[in-house]
């Protein structure tokens, strides 16, 4: 039988998107976005002296992401503070956002993104890149492009758009043994170049089928990029 | 960082002719040597050479509550310790985002290839399970941590047997001769990306200059299947390139696959 998405959505629709900037008054820079119940806050303070000194970098400044699920986002209650989980998520997205900056023009200093989660519904990694890469241009950093992120997920035999926890734990049964059926593709893509700033897969895919993923991912956030630009400059006009 | 722009230089330009620093093809491997149980306390372990790099894997096993989102499944867990023993570049302290990441990375290609059938680990149901540690400790670091590491952690759970229990606690120290419920061997192998060539198997000084790094777990028993992927590195890669090194995976990790088999009598 065909995979039919739980919310009724087409394979190449993502969830309602919401973006806002300029949430958080004291920060530099902020955003908001989120993909129907994932819900990511970014703040950017920086460039901003960097501490301890041994950190700095006399040619360029560094970037660094803290990327954090509240306690409350999960069904169980996570313990607050750093996991494994979320140092490693804080460095990939770092990586993601790096590309597009113009790092050596702020050296010895350090730019900070701080992301919460405050809900999460599966592609959190996702709707915090996106809030961070609007809140990098709301604190008015140069930027060479925007970074647009979503996940894409096979799940059956389908290549979806923006992966649901309830579609990442989709299961289907196999000679009457239940089978974990979802592979899970977080991607992200430089707006203008096109490159892809971030690439992980969890699950079990065939090549093939992962092109197919890569592309379907690239038509997303394209879109994607266009909502965040709009919202960027619905604030530039007030 | 602190590789020398001259030595830089020097490596970009080889690699335009095809060459590297100790004359192998940008794809090719050192030499890599598997010697099993190699620390008798543990109930699997492995040490393995890539080059001058050497890292140890060993396998403990313990039983304890399921965790309760799977309460018919054994439990897997993977560390990373880099001592300063192995190199100038790891410092004593807490595990930092080099270690996190790499036991993720060795994580995810044994969990999601569902190498070790965890639903074989279970006990009783809701009450008691297998609990799986490999543990991963580098000895010397030249270069490519990910793929020696990958390998020993593989080795060593091949080279595994259950420890002896009685009335539902473990009896250490005392083994069988069962071995581990275990599946296709993922083959985890990473590309490193320097100017616009992927090489493989990096010794330090080009692990320093490369740009991008990335790594995939994959299986051939039957069919080939991906399990996880890794982008990292500075450089963002366009869609040619990601598909390139993908192919190139696929390729490559079967090679390597197929050297590994010989060396842990897979049939």
């Amino acid at each position: 039988m065909a995979f039919k998405r739980p919310d009724g959505r087409s394979f190449d629709q993502t969830r309602k998107i919401e973006a806002k900037v300029g949430i958080i008054k004291k920060a530099d820079g902020s955003a908001l976005f989120s993909f129907g119940d994932s819900k990511a806050i970014a703040a950017v303070y920086g460039p901003r002296q960097l501490y301890p000194q041994h950190l700095q970098n006399p040619e360029k400044c560094l970037l660094r992401c803290h990327y954090d699920l509240a306690s409350f986002s999960v069904t169980e209650r996570k313990r607050p503070g750093p996991t494994r989980r979320s140092s490693e998520i804080s460095y990939v997205m770092t990586k993601a956002l790096e590309p597009v900056l113009h790092l050596q023009n702020f050296p010895n200093s350090v730019v900070d993104v701080y992301i919460i989660i405050t809900q999460a519904d599966a592609s959190t990694r996702c709707a915090a890149i996106n809030a961070a890469s609007m809140a990098l241009a709301n604190a008015g950093l140069l930027m060479k492009e925007l970074v647009s992120s979503v996940s894409i997920g096979k799940v059956a035999d389908a290549i979806v758009v923006d992966l649901t926890k309830e579609e990442e734990d989709y299961t289907i049964t196999k000679e009457g043994k239940e089978e974990k059926a979802t592979t899970d593709i977080p991607l992200a893509f430089l707006s203008r170049s096109e490159k892809l700033s971030l690439l992980q897969l969890d699950g079990k895919i065939k090549l093939q089928e992962l092109k197919q993923a890569i592309a379907a991912g690239k038509k997303a956030c394209v879109k994607i990029t266009e909502i965040q630009k709009q919202t960027l400059k619905k604030i530039k006009e007030k | 960082m602190e590789i020398s722009s001259l030595t830089k230089k020097r490596i970009e330009e080889l690699l335009k002719e095809g060459k590297r620093l100790d004359r192998r093809k940008p794809l090719e491997f050192r030499d890599i040597t598997i010697e099993q149980n190699v620390s008798n306390k543990a109930e699997g372990s492995a040490r393995v050479k890539i080059g001058d790099t050497e890292v140890i894997a060993g396998v403990k096993l313990s039983v304890m509550e399921p965790f309760p989102d799977t309460p018919d499944a054994g439990a897997l867990m993977v560390g990373a310790e880099l001592s300063p023993l192995a190199s100038d570049k790891f410092e004593l302290g807490p595990p930092g985002i080099r270690a996190i990441e790499l036991a993720r990375i060795i994580d995810r290609g044994i969990r999601e290839s569902e190498f070790i059938d965890l639903k074989k680990l279970c006990i009783k149901k809701n009450e008691l399970v297998w609990a799986v540690f490999i543990d991963i400790y580098p000895i010397n670091y030249d270069g490519n941590l990910i793929d020696a590491s990958a390998l020993a952690a593989i080795a060593a759970l091949h080279n595994a047997v259950f420890p002896k229990i009685k009335n539902d606690k473990v009896q250490f120290g005392e083994l069988t001769n069962k071995s581990l419920p275990l599946k296709d061997t993922p083959i985890t192998i990473t590309f490193y990306k320097i100017n616009n060539t992927f090489i493989l198997d990096p010794v330090m000084e080009e692990e320093e200059a490369a740009q991008g790094r990335v790594s995939m777990a994959l299986t051939f028993k039957k069919e080939e299947f991906l399990h996880a992927i890794q982008k990292a590195g500075d450089e963002a890669l366009d869609e040619k390139e990601v598909l390139e090194v993908i192919e190139l995976a696929s390729k490559e990790g079967k090679k390597l696959y197929n050297k590994i088999k010989t060396h842990l009598k897979i049939k």
